[in-house]
């Protein structure tokens, strides 16, 4: 399994001199199985470029595995281009809602006046696949998700192919509900989506002192991301989701904060960045 | 595409009763929750005090167990059995419910209390549980 960053920054693209080594495009990891299928982990701004690539290669079966549909996570969409292409079938996963389907919802942004067209007008065939809790098997590849504490119906995923496992949980708020260092591991919002990964990419947002500040806003701290992590027994967490007014020197600054918790070798502390690549 | 087995992943609890158990302990009223198939997964503090136990000697407990174990009464001094109780209803009729009743803590001190008991839907209609929510009038 390959992984390859293509945007990490939480809330609103974020280009910039002060954003340029970690990135400034919204949430989007791509995911390239070992039988050469494509799946994608969100659709935020960093999908656009992802999206040339796909075309440029000829791909045309794609899994996009939303975790919710907040604007950061969804807004790459429409300029997506296999989305406009005939030839592409595109399986979109992602959580329904109590009231509405997982496609209700998407057209909710995808319409006038937030959007110039609207669902029915794209080219590509799209299937849309309710991912609340589910499992499902994609060319052998384990894809399991859960609902996981952040307003609205949001899920995180583990992918597991073989031995190897890849949990993305953006925009998780796990202490909103438990604390983290004592309570039985089975009351933590995601936390068997975690459990064992060699890969943990996990919402990094705030200091402790920000999150203080920012209680129910859906989001993760440095102390949380350093207690699940070792909690979780993670061969590596990826601190994600960056708060739009880091900039690249006071992420590095949470980062060090992480290792002075987790007390583990620094290279399984990493902070994402657009173009990283992990092989699993 | 198939839809295998739980696979590799621990036992975790729904995110609906993470949450409601979240809410639970920053609660003032009392607040009993239990899973779908009526087990005690948790009880607060109020709660623990008109029940006359901790949750930590309750954890667990079977319907059988904690539908008897308090002598629920009506305001007539019958007793009242485990369909016919608040929290009983919500979890067999999967409705919600409110009642007068009286219990006996096991610290063996009676109490009169009004219960309502509400079923807990996660995901459309995923039935994951059932709380009371109990307070003395």
């Amino acid at each position: 399994m390959h992984v390859r960053i293509r945007g990490c920054r939480g809330t609103i693209a974020s280009p910039g001199a002060d954003t340029m080594r970690y990135g400034g495009n919204t949430s989007c990891v791509e995911v390239r199985l070992s039988s050469g299928r494509v799946a994608i982990l969100d659709a935020g701004t960093g999908i656009r470029e992802l999206g040339v690539q796909l075309m440029d290669e000829g791909v045309t079966r794609i899994d996009l595995l939303l975790t919710h549909l907040h604007v950061d996570h969804l807004e790459g969409l429409g300029t997506f281009a296999p989305i406009w292409s005939p030839d592409v079938e595109l399986h979109i996963w992602g959580p329904a809602s109590p009231l509405a389907s997982l496609a209700e919802r998407i057209a909710t942004y995808f319409s006038p006046p937030l959007f110039p067209a609207v669902l029915p007008e794209v080219a590509a065939r799209i299937e849309f696949h309710d991912a609340s809790g589910h499992e499902w098997e994609v060319d052998g590849v384990r894809i399991s998700s859960d609902a996981i504490v952040h307003p609205g119906a949001t899920v995180g995923y583990r992918i597991r192919e073989g031995d190897r496992v890849l949990a993305f949980l953006t925009d998780h708020e796990p202490a909103l509900a438990a604390d983290l260092r004592t309570t039985p591991t089975e009351w933590i919002s995601g936390f068997a989506l975690m459990d064992g990964a060699d890969l943990l990419i996990h919402d990094c947002q705030y200091t402790p002192e920000e999150y203080a500040e920012r209680l129910g806003f859906g989001h993760s701290s440095t102390e949380h991301v350093a207690t699940l992590a070792e909690r979780a027994g993670a061969g590596r967490v990826v601190m994600y989701h960056h708060d739009p007014m880091h900039s690249d020197a006071q992420l590095e600054a949470m980062r060090a904060d992480v290792l002075r918790r987790w007390e583990v070798e620094e290279d399984r502390v990493v902070l994402a960045a657009e173009g990283d690549t992990f092989d699993l | 595409m198939s839809q295998p087995e739980r696979g590799d992943r621990p036992e975790q609890r729904n995110l609906v009763l993470i949450l409601a158990r979240a809410f639970a302990s920053n609660l003032a009223a009392a607040m009993f929750l239990v899973d779908a198939d009526g087990t005690v997964v948790y009880y607060n503090e109020a709660a623990e005090q008109a029940l006359g136990r901790r949750f930590i000697e309750g954890h667990g407990m079977p319907a059988s167990e904690w539908s008897t174990v308090f002598a629920p009464s009506d305001p007539d001094g019958e007793p009242v059995a485990f369909e016919d109780l608040p929290i009983g209803i919500a979890l067999l009729q999967r409705v919600p419910a409110h009642g007068v009743l009286s219990i006996t803590g096991t610290d063996g001190v009676a109490r009169e209390i009004e219960v309502t008991g509400i079923p807990l839907f996660a995901h459309v209609d995923d039935f994951v549980g059932a709380v009371a929510i109990f307070w003395e009038p």
